[in-house]
């Protein structure tokens, strides 16, 4: 049982691409269906915790979900499972790529793939902003951060915490009305 | 010993402030590793993150395996992405013991909320930074454009875009 929970973990690590966001559909594939190890009820609940948790969301998720099976052996295997292949993957690139950043058709490249990264990230921005109900302290927000961090250079914990406490003031603040922060 | 020390130190900072999955942490990271320890140039984590967005697993992870290995070889590497996940098994482990029913505290709720509305400005903010650092004639900017366009409005996979910014540079920026 802890080879088969290291061994699903080391999979979904090992095939999915683009981190946390990507991986909870296939997690949810192996644990729930495939597996049957959680119930729907059961993986939302382990899927909330994971991402209240601060750190990486596939080491959450599958500490969480290994803690649920086997107990603690369960969480390690698991966790490790999910990292492992990353690690192993980066390291042969990392071992190589240096031999081979320098070479003129890489840099070639890179000059290319940099702009695309932006254009991801923007993407991502994008999506997110016109999924949520947006309103004008939000919009502000987001820009303020933006340009604080991102072109000043301010320190990027500070946002987290001061969004989430001034978040809960606000709420306390006001009790009566129902329609503050709403998602 | 004094880099493994060091390298742990950052990358626990990084794993333990970490919300909001990998774009989120771009800025963090980039401060860490980039401004401060000088661990990289911001044109290198530029193109670590391309590595990261085409290889499998979570960002911080690569970026912690990726830049320890640099540092101090394998056993920097290992350092690294050990700090990295080290706060989320510790955390979860807790809370998995000790909290049944986290999010139905409405004071937790409310804290994730506004959490929320910060981590989208912090992937605003890693927009800027990286869009700054990359684009620097218009032959990028049409790159950047163009990558936008088909990641949203074509669903294209973000593998695929980059593959296709790569053949796209080799022809803008041939000669």
């Amino acid at each position: 049982m802890l080879w088969q929970l290291f061994k699903t973990f080391f999979l979904i690590g090992a095939f999915t691409f683009g981190g946390g966001v990507a991986m909870i559909p296939i997690i949810e594939k192996e644990v729930v269906d495939n597996h049957k190890w959680l119930s729907q009820e059961e993986f939302l609940d382990a899927l909330a915790i994971s991402q209240s948790s601060p750190g990486v969301l596939a080491a959450n998720m599958s500490t969480y979900i290994g803690h649920r099976l086997m107990g603690f052996p369960g969480a390690v295997v698991s966790c490790l499972g999910a990292v492992l292949p990353s690690f192993l993957i980066i390291t042969v690139i990392a071992t190589f790529f240096m031999n081979f950043r320098d070479h003129p058709v890489a840099e070639k490249l890179f000059m290319g793939i940099r702009p695309a990264v932006a254009g991801l990230i923007g993407s991502a921005v994008f999506v997110m902003t016109r999924r949520m109900q947006m309103n004008l302290i939000k919009a502000l927000t987001i820009i303020g951060v933006a340009i604080l961090v991102g072109w000043f250079g301010m320190n990027p914990i500070l946002f987290l915490i001061g969004g989430g406490v001034v978040s809960v003031l606000y709420d306390k603040m006001k009790p009566n009305k129902t329609e503050k922060k709403s998602e | 010993m004094l880099i493994y020390w060091e390298l742990f130190k950052t990358f626990l900072t990084i794993g333990l402030f970490s919300f909001g999955g990998g774009f989120a942490m771009l800025p963090l990271i980039r401060q860490e590793v980039a401004i401060q320890h000088g661990w990289m140039t911001e044109t290198q984590f530029i193109d670590m993150l391309a590595i990261s967005e085409m290889t499998p697993g979570p960002i911080a992870v690569n970026t912690a395996t990726f830049v320890g290995h640099g540092q101090a070889g394998i056993l920097g590497g290992l350092a690294a992405t050990f700090a990295v996940v080290l706060p989320s098994f510790v955390v979860v482990s807790i809370l998995y013991h000790f909290v049944k029913r986290f999010r139905q505290n409405q004071a937790v709720d409310t804290f994730f909320k506004g959490l929320r509305v910060v981590v989208i400005g912090l992937i605003a903010a890693g927009f800027v930074s990286v869009l700054f650092d990359s684009v620097q004639d218009i032959r990028a900017g049409l790159i950047a454009v163009f990558t936008f366009y088909i990641v949203t409005y074509k669903k294209a996979h973000p593998v695929l875009a980059i593959v296709i910014a790569a053949v796209l540079s080799l022809v803008l920026y041939w000669g």
